[in-house]
């Protein structure tokens, strides 16, 4: 049950803006960052779809491909893909604040967290990119 | 350069006013002049009842903290010239209760801090005569950049959780007691961490990030809570995995 | 004293599904939502999607694929609902709907994942 401060309510409180997140531009680029979950699962939900076509045989994964071929659904995921490359940079960036590598005393700079994580988001694409194209 | 920049102030007065009101003053635009100085300009010259706080006017006191322009700043860092031609808006600390014109109540805070253990925790204190307890230069450097932390609270203005949650924490709550949890004289960490591993704890936090970002004393409390939560992770697994562990 | 607070389960799997969502999703999105779609490259055969979909690999694979990025977005989700809408007195609501939704969004994955010929 969400209570207030028991300290008496001395003071004019404004209670906050539903739309505070629009106030300012570090809100925003908060309120998108968590927003790209939903466009996250949305890949999920497409996923599930691909794979109930592939058991219901060849003529529903051609279905399939052409709800894929739809305008509307490829600009819907035109902009899931960028929510979804948008979490994985926010993702990658923000990791280095949540551990405190110290290597000889001192802190390991930033860069050294994040950029492996990008190798392996190069390497991880490539891979799947190249089991999907060849395989 | 022009003469003058205009100066929206907030004005309370709890015993005549319901709401808070806006009143302009014009104040000199001098290149060396800071927000607090243009207060203080309308406080001498002006209005003698135009209230807010401030004390060491050089950044390290903690309590110019208000809303310039919408972004929480210590006043005495806050050039005028920056906000040239104006006018400079003036609001006081978001998040807080305005108790008068540019005062907020921060008692919450206050009770807040209190909470996370602040200080040395140990099971036995050395007796002076055993000497000194002693920490080297890397030991320190675990934990100096959160003893950094003027109690400013322009983290807290800038946190939304902290609006949105008045029970939160908080950021500065949650460095400090970082500070000493990662001393290495302290013995406190299960105990600040029974404290801290809650809703209204370390959990509370969505890694907004906007209170590293207004830290004038560059703190990084955002850092500080998200290791604070790996640590409070590891801590659950080993208490899963081997609950008759002591603490 | 206090009780520890729980969350640190689903704060392992929410940052587990941040992991893999990052790093598996950008390209399986492009593949299949714009690249295959729009014809900048060659779409696989249905032969060829089956053979590995249906591997052990392949089915693991596509278990991870689906369950964590899920609780990846329900425990997002559920703060960005208390921040977002203020609602964090529903929390009881929000919680079931949010995690319940990854349980059910999981055992959906799973059954299907198996029924892969």
């Amino acid at each position: 049950m969400a209570t207030y401060t028991s300290y008496p309510p001395k003071g004019y409180r404004v209670r906050m803006s539903t739309y505070w997140w629009l106030g300012r531009w570090p809100y925003l680029k908060f309120i998108l960052r968590e927003i790209s979950s939903v466009f996250v699962a949305w890949f999920v939900i497409e996923t599930l779809l691909q794979i109930n076509a592939l058991i219901d045989g060849p003529e529903a994964w051609l279905e399939m491909q052409d709800f894929f071929a739809n305008p509307i659904v490829i600009a819907l995921n035109v902009i899931s893909l960028f929510f979804v490359v948008f979490h994985a940079i926010t993702w990658f960036n923000l990791a280095p604040k949540a551990m405190a590598v110290r290597v000889g005393g001192k802190r390991v700079p930033g860069i050294l967290i994040a950029g492996p994580q990008y190798v392996a988001w190069v390497i991880v694409s490539a891979a799947v990119a190249w089991l999907l194209l060849h395989g | 350069m022009a003469e003058q920049i205009a100066l929206e102030v907030t004005r309370f007065s709890p015993e005549r006013d319901k709401t808070p009101s806006i009143q302009s003053f014009d104040v000199p635009l001098r290149k060396e002049w800071v927000v607090l100085d243009a207060l203080n300009y309308v406080k001498d010259k002006v209005d003698g009842s135009l209230s807010f706080r401030w004390s060491c006017r050089m950044g390290v006191c903690g309590s110019c903290g208000m809303m310039v322009n919408g972004e929480p700043k210590l006043t005495c860092a806050t050039f005028l010239t920056d906000y040239a031609p104006g006018p400079v808006r003036v609001e006081p600390l978001k998040n807080f209760p305005v108790m008068r014109d540019l005062i907020v109540e921060i008692t919450d805070f206050l009770e807040k801090l209190s909470k996370v253990k602040p200080w040395l925790i140990r099971d036995k204190e050395k007796a002076p005569s055993e000497g000194e307890y002693l920490q080297s230069p890397e030991q320190l450097e675990t934990f100096r950049q959160y003893s950094m932390c003027i109690n400013c609270l322009l983290c807290y203005a800038a946190c939304p959780v902290y609006g949105l949650d008045p029970l939160f924490a908080g950021p500065a709550a949650l460095a400090l007691a970082q500070r000493y949890n990662m001393d290495s004289r302290d013995e406190g960490k299960s105990e600040r961490l029974d404290i801290l591993s809650q809703h209204d704890g370390i959990w509370g936090c969505t890694f907004v990030g906007d209170c590293t970002q207004v830290c004038p004393k560059h703190v990084d409390p955002a850092g500080a809570i998200q290791q604070y939560k790996l640590t409070a992770t590891q801590e659950w697994v080993k208490s899963l995995l081997m609950p008759w562990g002591g603490k | 004293m206090h009780k520890r607070s729980n969350e640190p389960f689903v704060w392992l799997l929410f940052s587990a599904g941040g992991v893999v969502a990052a790093l598996l999703i950008p390209i399986q999105l492009f593949l299949f939502g714009v690249a295959f779609p729009l014809g900048w490259l060659n779409a696989p055969s249905y032969d060829s999607v089956l053979a590995l979909a249906g591997s052990p690999i392949g089915r693991a694979y596509l278990f991870v694929l689906c369950m964590l990025p899920l609780f990846h977005w329900a425990h997002r989700f559920r703060y960005t609902l208390y921040d977002g809408l203020q609602i964090k007195h529903l929390d009881e609501l929000v919680n079931t709907l949010c995690y319940g939704g990854a349980i059910v969004g999981t055992i959906i994955a799973g059954y299907l994942i198996w029924r892969i010929p």
